[in-house]
C-alpha cells in the first residue's frame, strides 16, 4: 500500500491510478457545503486548503481543545458545484470523501492536478482512530459539522484512489442506465 | 424511563444491529471484486471498533426518529429531553438546523424534531431509527400510474437506486411503501426499514415484489461504496395500504449499510433495549 504525505505535490499524485489503495499522513481540513461556499465568496480561507476532507466530525470538548470521536466522510456530490473554484483558487491536490463526483469532474481533476480518494462511508470510528489531534478549528459559527476542522492524521485509510488526475475512475457505471 | 431512552439512543448509534452485521458478512463471503470486498471488511471492522469503544459508528448520527407502539400519551417532551441528554452524553453530532437560516440548534431538537410516529395497537414499545442525510437525500416518492403493476414498481425503485449510485453508502437497505396517500406511502417505507433483514412479507404478491426489487437492484452492479461488485442492496421490505382507484403512490426510503435501529421493550416490569 502506498503512503502519501500531506500536503501532496502534483508530482507525487500524478502517478496514482484509479483503483490504487493508499494511506495518508499530515494535515487535513474538513469542509462541507457552507465552508466551500464561504471560502469561494471570500476568495480566501483562514487555513491552507491543499488537502480537503469532506467531513463533519463528531467531536467532544477535551480540556481547552477537542477530541474527535467519529469522523467518516460525507457525500462528495454536494460539493461538486464548488470543485473547480476550489482547485483554481486554493490549489487543492487531494480531496477525500465518499460517493465520488460525476464523470464531468474527471476533466476538472485532470486539468488542475487533483486526486479524489474515497474513505469507506459510515466508517466514522475507524477514521477517528487515525486522527491524532485537532490542530485548530475555524468558522465554528457555521455549526460543528460545517466548520473547518484542521486535523492531524497518521496512516489515515485505507483510501481508494477513486478518481485520479489522469481521467481514470473506479466508479461502476450501473447497468441499463439511460442517464 | 428517561435513562432508558438515552440508552436506547446510545445503543442505536453505537451498535450495528446483528441482522445488518450478518447481512454484511454474507455479502463479504459472496464478493469476488477486491475493492468491493475491502469496503465490506472495513465496514465490519468499523462496527466492531465502535462497539468496543462505545462511540457512534458513523459521525452522522442523523435526524432522531422515534416510532411508538401502544398507548403513550403526551410523551414528546420526554423524547426531546432524551435526545438533548444523548447529544451531550453519548455524544451525538448536532445535526439539526432551521430549514432556511441553517442555524444549528446545537442539541438535535427543533420544531417537529425529534420526529415521532405513532403506530396504534400492540404492546408498548419505542423504536429509534436515526436517519442519516447521505441516504435520505436519495429517497424518493412518486404517484405511479394506477395500472402500474409489480414490474413498473420494481423498475421505479431500481431507477431511484441507480440514480443514487455511490452516494447513499451502498450496500443499501430499501424500505418501500405502496398505496395509501403519498405521505402514508412514505411512512410505510420507513416502517418497512424497521423490519428485520432476512424476513419477507406474509403476503405472497408482496414477497414476490420484494424478491424482484432485490434482484433488479443487485443487477445494477453499483456495489459497496460504488466500486462495483455483487452486493448493492442488503435487503428489501415492502409494506402496503389500499389506495384510491385512480392512484398508486410509491415511496422508497434508502438506508445506508449503517442501518442503525433499536427498540425499548417492557420485560418483567423493566425496560430493555433490543435489536433485530
Amino acid at each position: 500500500m502506498r503512503h502519501l504525505s500531506l500536503p501532496a505535490e502534483r508530482a507525487s499524485i500524478s502517478s496514482l491510478r484509479a483503483g490504487d489503495v493508499v494511506k495518508v499522513s499530515g494535515r487535513l481540513v474538513t469542509a462541507r457545503d457552507r465552508a466551500h461556499r464561504r471560502a469561494l465568496e471570500l476568495s480566501s480561507a483562514p487555513v491552507e486548503l491543499k488537502s480537503v476532507y469532506h467531513c463533519g466530525p463528531l467531536v467532544r470538548r477535551a480540556g481547552d481543545g477537542w477530541e474527535v470521536l467519529s469522523a467518516g466522510p460525507t457525500t462528495s456530490a454536494r460539493m461538486e458545484a464548488y470543485l473547480e473554484g476550489l482547485l483554481e483558487r486554493f490549489g487543492t491536490t487531494v480531496i477525500i470523501g465518499k460517493g465520488g463526483f460525476s464523470e464531468g469532474a474527471l476533466d476538472v481533476l485532470r486539468r488542475y492536478g487533483c486526486v479524489y480518494l474515497s474513505f469507506t462511508g459510515g466508517a466514522g470510528a475507524l477514521a477517528a482512530a487515525a486522527v491524532k489531534r485537532v490542530v485548530e478549528v475555524h468558522w465554528l459559527e457555521l455549526g460543528i459539522p460545517e466548520a473547518l476542522w484542521v486535523l492531524e492524521v497518521r496512516d489515515f485509510g485505507p483510501l481508494v484512489v477513486a478518481m485520479d488526475a489522469r481521467g481514470g475512475s473506479v466508479y461502476a457505471r450501473p447497468a441499463s442506465g439511460q442517464e | 424511563m428517561l435513562d432508558g431512552l438515552v440508552e436506547l439512543i446510545r445503543t442505536a448509534v453505537v451498535r450495528l444491529p446483528p441482522d445488518v452485521t450478518a447481512a454484511l458478512e454474507a455479502a463479504l463471503a459472496a464478493e469476488e471484486e477486491e475493492l468491493a470486498a475491502l469496503q465490506l471488511r472495513l465496514m465490519l471492522e468499523n462496527a466492531a471498533r465502535a462497539e468496543e469503544l462505545g462511540v457512534p459508528l458513523c459521525q452522522d448520527t442523523g435526524v432522531p426518529v422515534f416510532f411508538l407502539r401502544g398507548e403513550w400519551g403526551e410523551v414528546e417532551p420526554l423524547l426531546a429531553e432524551a435526545v438533548r441528554r444523548a447529544t451531550e452524553q453519548v455524544p451525538l453530532r448536532p445535526c439539526i438546523v432551521h430549514p432556511l437560516s441553517r442555524e444549528n440548534t446545537g442539541d438535535n431538537t427543533g420544531a417537529h424534531v425529534p420526529v415521532v410516529h405513532r403506530i396504534p395497537g400492540g404492546e408498548r414499545s419505542v423504536s429509534f431509527m436515526p436517519k442519516g442525510a447521505g441516504s435520505e437525500n436519495c429517497s424518493a416518492a412518486a404517484p405511479l400510474p394506477p395500472s402500474a403493476g409489480a414490474g413498473e414498481i420494481a423498475g421505479f425503485v431500481a431507477d431511484v437506486v441507480r440514480r443514487a449510485g455511490a452516494k447513499p453508502c451502498p450496500p443499501v437497505v430499501l424500505g418501500v411503501g405502496i398505496g395509501g396517500t403519498l405521505e402514508h406511502a412514505a411512512l410505510l417505507s420507513k416502517l418497512a426499514l424497521l423490519l428485520p433483514l432476512g424476513t419477507e412479507s406474509e403476503e405472497p404478491a408482496l414477497a414476490e415484489l420484494e424478491r424482484r426489487i432485490l434482484r433488479e437492484v443487485n443487477s445494477l452492479g453499483i456495489g459497496p461504496m460504488g466500486f462495483g461488485g455483487r452486493c448493492t442492496c442488503l435487503g428489501v421490505r415492502v409494506l402496503s395500504a389500499h389506495c384510491h382507484t385512480a392512484s398508486l403512490p410509491v415511496a422508497v426510503s434508502l438506508q445506508c449499510w449503517a442501518h442503525r435501529r433499536a427498540t425499548l421493550v417492557e420485560r418483567d416490569g423493566s425496560w430493555e433495549v433490543v435489536q433485530p
